[in-house]
């Protein structure tokens, strides 16, 4: 089994009467890029800022790399670019990075092998000597993001990476990823720009009002899934089991419908499927089974869809 | 547990990782008090601060000056002469005493409120470095600044004195050291407001105390004076609060000559503060330093 490289157990953040985090459990196995997906104020960054020893909780358990976040020693092993990046300004990039390198316990070898690799990884290598004052905010992205991999850390936490990138930028994160994730570091990425989360995650959480509303493997939801959308006059189970007969094991019936005894509205039935070929299939047995069919709706399954899906409407438990 | 200071831990797909479990907290404490220095080099604030220093003895050398000549022509007595000198001296030394003051809130009233508001910390804190260890080093850092720019100004001082009239006065170290104390105390004091409270928060409230200090301390001389033991009570209820004006008094206490003892000014002694509140203000000063070490190693940040 993998190693567990986080670890959370109903860890919780109380702030007076606002519950900013609630029973927040999970597992980030090692090497795997896990996305925190929530609107704004969901209680992303808080969560981060706990697994990372910035904030106490006010009940639970979490585990980094096997140790408690109060563990300063594990912070060595652990990268962390934060949502609100500012840094001091009047130090140029390289000696910034110094400074940090020494924080991280890094000696003057490593430092200086490590640091102009890593401004060349980020794009500022021509930038090395300018002080940080007259960085732009996407500069200062940048250089924040080479800070979080300055020890090569086993762990990485992105929160909100591309916020202030341009698409160069963003391109370049998204590659930096990718090379993290082709070393085996785990990398925790929090956002709410869905199309990097899409373009990098393994897995992702949907987070809403401090709760975990879903966790999914991306690839359950990648190109292929069909998302079709059934209006008809009432759901019966004769509909049902022919939908499930038409479909076997390609995909899923979800009803949610009007009462049976609602008979002035149509009821809408969601059916996920892996082949577009069964659409005109579906037609023909919904109309067999005597039910009128109002309309029938396929549309390729997004990662937005199903976040508007999920926090917008959903509330049941992880 | 390992045994070695520094162990090699071979990681999944080939990685290496040095293991700082035992790397010398000592690096932390240096690298935050060279930030710090560096910080104020690059802001400018110690170039400031030497050339208003530098102005400072200027026109103290010149006041002195002119003042000594006035006072030759008037054929006075040595020990006038020497009780006039005395009071310039200790007048310069009160402007000392007040941009010590100043400058040791200034200086440091933002440096942790400041990084705690524009989350700079973060980065700072989220490494394998204990709290308290930050704390440290920028108290290290700014006393250092304080005591060697304090030093140059109030050696200055002295060395003014004795080049331009020939007058050194009693017990210029224990003077200067209790100036120097002055500044430690209210710098640990600034460092704890800063790990709760806001920049300008921070900053108005030690002026406030200090303020408080300063009025209490002329309660307290004027009650001596008219013998109200409440208003020396006053006084000295005031001191414990905040003991740097008391420092100061000591230390013009010390290096004044008996005589002046009797007359309540700025700069004297009716009932000077015993060597107890020195002690007091080093205790005070050590306090308000862990407890600062304390309050930021447990708050969110």
């Amino acid at each position: 089994m993998p190693d567990l490289v986080i670890e959370t157990a109903g860890l919780r953040k109380v702030y007076g009467s606002k519950i900013a985090v609630d029973d927040l459990t999970l597992q980030v196995p090692q090497g795997e890029v896990f996305g925190f997906l929530g609107p704004n104020g969901a209680g992303k960054s808080t969560s981060v800022k706990m697994l990372l020893g910035l904030v106490a909780p006010s009940g639970g358990d979490a585990r980094l790399l096997g140790r408690s976040p109060s563990d300063p020693m594990v912070m060595a092993r652990v990268g962390f670019l934060p949502e609100h990046f500012r840094f001091h300004e009047w130090l140029q990039a390289t000696e910034l990075l110094d400074m940090h390198g020494r924080l991280y316990g890094m000696n003057a070898a490593t430092r200086r092998r490590r640091i102009p690799e890593l401004l060349e990884q980020v794009g500022l290598a021509e930038h090395a000597r300018r002080p940080i004052a007259g960085f732009s905010k996407g500069m200062l992205q940048r250089i924040g993001l080479a800070q979080a991999l300055l020890n090569d850390p086993e762990l990485v936490f992105l929160d909100e990476p591309t916020s202030a990138l341009d698409p160069f930028g963003r391109m370049l994160v998204r590659g930096i990823i990718h090379d993290l994730k082709a070393r085996g570091t785990t990398v925790f990425l929090n956002s709410h720009l869905l199309g990097e989360v899409e373009a990098t995650c393994d897995r992702v959480s949907f987070i809403k009002a401090g709760r975990v509303l879903r966790t999914l493997a991306l690839k359950d939801i990648a190109e292929g899934q069909i998302h079709v959308e059934l209006r008809v006059d009432a759901i019966t189970p004769a509909l049902l089991s022919a939908l499930e007969q038409a479909i076997g094991d390609c995909g899923r019936v979800v009803a949610n419908g009007h009462a049976p005894d609602d008979s002035s509205a149509p009821a809408t039935c969601h059916l996920t499927l892996t082949d577009e070929e069964l659409l005109p299939l579906i037609a023909e047995r919904t109309l067999a089974s005597g039910a009128r069919l109002y309309a029938l709706t396929p549309r390729r399954m997004s990662l937005e869809q199903l976040f508007l899906e999920v926090v917008g409407t959903e509330d049941s438990g992880q | 547990m390992q045994t070695s200071p520094v162990s090699i831990v071979f990681r999944p797909a080939g990685r290496k990782t040095i293991d700082t479990k035992d790397k010398v907290p000592l690096n932390t404490i240096k690298t935050i008090t060279w930030l710090t220095f560096h910080e104020a080099r690059r802001r400018k604030m110690v170039l400031a601060a030497l050339v208003m220093g530098g102005l400072f003895l200027l026109l103290y050398g010149l006041g002195v000056a002119l003042i000594d000549r006035n006072l030759q022509e008037h054929q006075i007595s040595a020990i006038q002469l020497r009780f006039n000198y005395n009071i310039l001296l200790i007048a310069g030394l009160y402007v000392v005493h007040f941009l010590t003051v100043m400058l040791a809130i200034f200086a440091s009233v933002d440096t942790i409120a400041g990084e705690i508001a524009s989350h700079t910390i973060q980065t700072l804190v989220t490494k394998p470095v204990r709290r308290w260890q930050i704390v440290l080093g920028k108290w290290l850092g700014y006393a250092a600044m304080l005591l060697i720019y304090l030093g140059l100004l109030g050696g200055g001082i002295f060395v003014v004195m004795y080049v331009l009239v020939g007058y050194t006065p009693p017990n210029q170290l224990a003077g200067l050291l209790l100036l120097m104390l002055e500044a430690l105390v209210l710098l640990s004091l600034s460092l704890l407001g800063g790990t709760r409270l806001s920049t300008l928060t921070n900053g108005v409230l030690l002026f406030m105390l200090y303020g408080v200090a300063f009025i209490g301390a002329w309660v307290e001389q004027i009650g001596a004076l008219l013998q109200s033991h409440a208003a020396v009570n006053i006084g000295i209820v005031t001191s414990l609060l905040m003991p740097v004006e008391a420092l100061w008094r000591r230390a013009s206490y010390l290096m004044q000559p008996p005589i002046l003892s009797g007359i309540p000014t700025p700069f004297s002694g009716i009932s000077p503060p015993s060597p107890a509140m020195v002690i007091y203000a080093a205790l005070y000063a050590a306090a308000a330093l862990g407890l600062a070490m304390r309050v930021f190693s447990r708050r969110d940040l």
